[in-house]
């Protein structure tokens, strides 16, 4: 009976490991704490209204951001505790980690900061800006958006549950290879934790890909051709092209991987036929083209950031986007260079080799593009600049080095060395991380009404800088000396502990560059009026985005720009801009669909994970009731007329000016000191006076 | 582009969602080729166990193909009178497809019956594991277009033929004839492809 009702669930599951009670408490202790607050605040009503059920792109793109933000934490600490355990673990010393626990830190960084960071990231700046670029009002379908996201939060929810609820997480590394993962090796929950927290996002992504393909190619302003498209869009075009080719190979792998654990098949097994090189095969050929979905958006966005700051139009815009193309085509070819050491014929290594080199042009074709357009520009060193020339160093060390790791018979001394680590992480972090923290400052006034603090972001920019340098060029000796990846314990007298001791330092001071964010973040916050930008267009920019106000109405634009060039509003701007005549808009009205499918989805999964078979079919029958429900719903629009859009963009002018006229001018962006001092003071403030009473 | 202005907004949602369910598809095509290509690795891994030609029973799997490109030729039908505005029409050609659907689902579901019955199951081989999850998967989408067929057409009889149900049902015929094509991918695999 109890195994009916509840599966392989039992107090057995419940934390007791020390990582896991503490993930528990904490997890709890915030929960408790923010229901607290939001009761005290009355705003249960607001954030349901408002945020959960939101279908506007600009809300989803800012819970994005949120939750990866979140994310971005809980994966760098699982980074410095890597980091902490391999500088310690020498010789008697075990560290103060068991090789288990270190095998599912290590698996459970690589998920999150892949699928719940990046990803996050590059989906939440696509949902805001693409629309707004295009001259677009919403989505194509902005119920499939919600749904989406919430199915990414679903994952998210599902990646942490051990904590929770305990059990533990998959031990086998980012991609689970077979046959280490089937049930044979791993009969634990973990990597059914991994299997369906990437099932549920990643049929989240393939989703969100469907809608913003079917935006960009269907939605676009009258006159913006593909050839007049901004390059972000452009980069978000490929990468969304490229998801809807690979992801739908994650699932179906996910699901294999899910029938040979749970159905005794014999697909990636070592016994009954089974090949566990396919699942290595299968893995690696979304696997690597989801580096690039990753990749392409931040492209698009240098681009963008490169064209403004030069204060000139791209230089060989059709290059530039060719050379975009080139990489999504070239990236769906290169899979096997992950394991040349397979024992593949020379001649199938050799293909892929070349097919790995090649892709260095198309890159190498935009790296060009930029450098083109700097020349001879009048150039702007705002930190959005900063961040785009810091990925311009880092990432070419990294893509070099993966030049190096093309070549197979350098690639056999390689393989699965620190070498390699250090090489991915120059490209995801130098190009992806870098390229969205460049984005997010230059599109941050678009997205807040206000600029971030200049000079905290400078200071956060060097130590990113540093410290992943510090980091991660030890890696790069480390790995020549021989030292592989994942290791737990070594020996002194292999001479690596100095390099790991560094790269340890390396990454406290990239912590310290993700504490300045956060700094200069509430500091912007503070000095929100000082950086107030009434003008929706803070950096003289050229595209749509910056032709409507910041932060953009709900409806995005009052009229749908006509374009006729590249950088629309450059052109605009020279041309004079038009009044608008008011016109009725039609708005798609918010939906908790998305909410209640995606808890359905999770509940699918938890039932699978601990063998809860009522559970999966009542909640597969609740998700299929809600489509049905969703698609035969009719009443799914609304419509503001042309009076209420007056009214509403009146109402906002007034604000802007309030804004405008009462703003107190400080004399520049405050320093670390003064923030530190003000926090103070306020705290001081709020302790003498009693304040949270009025809250 | 200029069109795309005139159209008005119903046209252009409806012409949206026609584009992003032919992208859907295609994603569920590239599902279907994973297994596919899982299928020609594993098809001779049969671990000591049967292989198709053992098993398969050509006439029947000819019956189903029979059925399913049958039942695609009455789905065009459908869509053809709900065109036309004829809901009876529409009723009885989608109410053939629906039958024809099922026969064909039964015929799938007696295969998987005598092939257990004989002893051998997913667990068997890697060649069985395979088969189950190909054939399997199309059968499982084949339940789910019966389901939505069945749901559309009581909205049908409910609501009428609008707009928005002529759409529905030809996102729907679409799926369908997907799913025979992809079909007569496995008949061909699959099934003939185990004696040559």
């Amino acid at each position: 009976m109890k195994e009916l009702l509840l599966g392989k669930l039992d107090g057995q599951a419940l934390p007791h490991e020390w990582f896991t009670i503490l993930g528990s408490i904490t997890f709890i202790l915030a929960t408790i704490a923010t229901i607290i607050l939001i009761t005290r605040l009355k705003r249960w009503k607001w954030l349901w209204n408002e945020w959960l059920t939101s279908v506007d792109p600009k809300k989803i793109g800012i819970m994005y951001f949120i939750v990866g933000g979140f994310m971005l934490v809980r994966g760098g600490i699982d980074a410095i505790m890597i980091w902490l355990q391999q500088a310690i673990s020498v010789d008697g010393s075990q560290g103060y980690l068991s090789a288990d626990h270190f095998q599912q830190v290590f698996t459970a960084h690589g998920n999150i900061m892949v699928f719940f960071v990046a990803m996050a990231f590059i989906f939440g700046l696509i949902n805001y800006i693409v629309p707004l670029q295009i001259g677009a009002r919403d989505l194509a379908s902005p119920f499939l958006n919600t749904l989406g996201f919430w199915l990414y939060v679903g994952g998210v929810v599902m990646v942490n549950m051990f904590f929770l609820l305990g059990g533990e997480y998959a031990a086998t590394g980012w991609l689970a290879v077979a046959p280490l993962s089937g049930k044979e090796f791993s009969p634990g929950v973990g990597v059914d934790y991994w299997i369906w927290s990437l099932q549920i996002s990643g049929v989240g992504t393939t989703l969100a890909a469907i809608n913003f393909i079917m935006t960009i190619l269907k939605m676009r302003a009258p006159g913006m051709t593909l050839w007049k498209m901004p390059l972000f869009t452009w980069g978000s075009l490929c990468s969304m092209l490229m998801a809807v080719t690979v992801f739908p190979l994650l699932t179906a792998t996910l699901f294999l991987m899910f029938f040979d654990r749970y159905l005794g098949m014999h697909f990636f097994t070592t016994s009954g036929g089974g090949n566990p090189m396919m699942y290595t095969n299968l893995i690696w050929m979304w696997g690597h083209p989801e580096v690039y979905i990753l990749m392409l958006p931040a492209f698009g966005a240098f681009s963008e950031i490169v064209s403004t700051f030069s204060r000139k139009s791209i230089a060989s815009y059709t290059s530039n986007v060719l050379g975009m193309i080139g990489v999504s085509v070239f990236a769906l070819s290169v899979w096997l260079h992950h394991f040349f050491t397979m024992g593949a014929s020379a001649n199938v290594n050799a293909f892929f080799g070349v097919m790995t080199m090649v892709i260095a042009i198309p890159t190498a074709v935009l790296f060009f593009s930029w450098i083109a357009t700097m020349y001879k520009g009048r150039i702007r060193y705002d930190t959005p600049m900063l961040w785009f020339l810091g990925f311009v160093a880092i990432f070419t060390i990294g893509g070099i080095a993966g030049l190096l790791l093309a070549i197979p018979p350098v690639d056999f001394q390689l393989h699965n060395s620190l070498f390699l680590v250090a090489h991915f992480h120059s490209n995801v972090i130098g190009g992806v991380l870098f390229g969205i923290f460049a984005g997010l400052a230059y599109w941050f006034p678009k997205i807040s009404g206000y600029r971030l603090n200049e000079r905290i972001g400078r200071y956060a920019f060097w130590s990113w800088i540093v410290g992943f340098l510090m980091a991660f060029v030890p890696m790069y000796i480390l790995g020549l000396m021989g030292a592989t990846r994942r290791l737990d314990h070594y020996d002194s007298s292999t001479g690596w502990q100095p390099f790991y001791v560094m790269s340890l330092m390396g990454g406290i001071i990239i912590m310290v560059g993700v504490a300045l964010q956060l700094v200069q973040i509430v500091a912007s916050f503070m000095q929100k009026r000082r950086l107030h930008d009434s003008t929706g267009d803070p950096w003289n920019g050229r595209t749509l985005e910056w032709a409507v106000t910041s932060p953009p109405p709900s409806y995005n634009f009052t009229v749908i720009p006509e374009v006729s060039s590249r950088d629309a509003f450059w052109k605009m701007k020279q041309h004079g801009l038009r009044r608008p005549v008011y016109e009725d808009i039609r708005m798609p009205r918010n939906t908790g669909s998305g909410i209640y499918i995606s808890i359905f989805a999770f509940l699918v999964g938890f039932g699978f994970v601990w063998e809860i078979i009522w559970l999966v079919v009542v909640s597969l029958i609740a998700i299929i009731g809600f489509v049905i429900a969703r698609t035969f719903d009719e009443d799914i629009e609304y419509t503001l007329t042309a009076a209420e859009v007056e009214k509403l963009e009146l109402a906002r002018e007034k604000k802007n000016h309030a804004h405008y006229a009462h703003g107190r001018v400080d004399a520049e962006d405050m320093g670390l000191r003064e923030f530190v001092v003000t926090v103070i003071k306020w705290v001081l403030d709020v302790i003498k006076n009693r304040r949270w009473r009025t809250w | 582009m200029v069109a795309h202005k005139q159209m008005d907004h119903e046209e252009a949602a409806n012409d949206r969602v026609m584009f992003g369910f032919w992208v859907y598809l295609m994603t569920d095509l590239l599902m279907f080729a994973v297994l596919f290509a899982v299928y020609a690795v594993l098809k001779d891994s049969t671990a000591g166990g049967p292989a198709g030609r053992d098993l398969f029973r050509l006439p029947l799997a000819l019956q189903e193909t029979l059925l399913l490109l049958t039942s695609s030729f009455t789905c065009g039908l459908g869509m053809i009178a709900a065109r036309q505005g004829n809901k009876r029409q529409v009723l009885g050609w989608f109410g053939a497809t629906f039958i024809l659907g099922l026969a064909f689902l039964s015929l799938e579901l007696i295969e998987f019956a005598e092939i257990i019955h004989e002893g051998y199951t997913w667990q068997t081989s890697a060649f069985l594991s395979a088969f189950f999850s190909l054939v399997g998967t199309h059968g499982l989408h084949i339940t789910f277009g019966l389901l939505w067929m069945a749901i559309t057409l009581w909205f049908v009889v409910k609501r009428g033929l609008t707009n928005n149900m002529v759409r529905k049902l030809a996102l729907l015929s679409l799926f369908w004839h997907f799913l025979d094509i992809v079909w007569i991918f496995i008949f061909t695999i699959v099934y003939l492809g185990a004696f040559v």
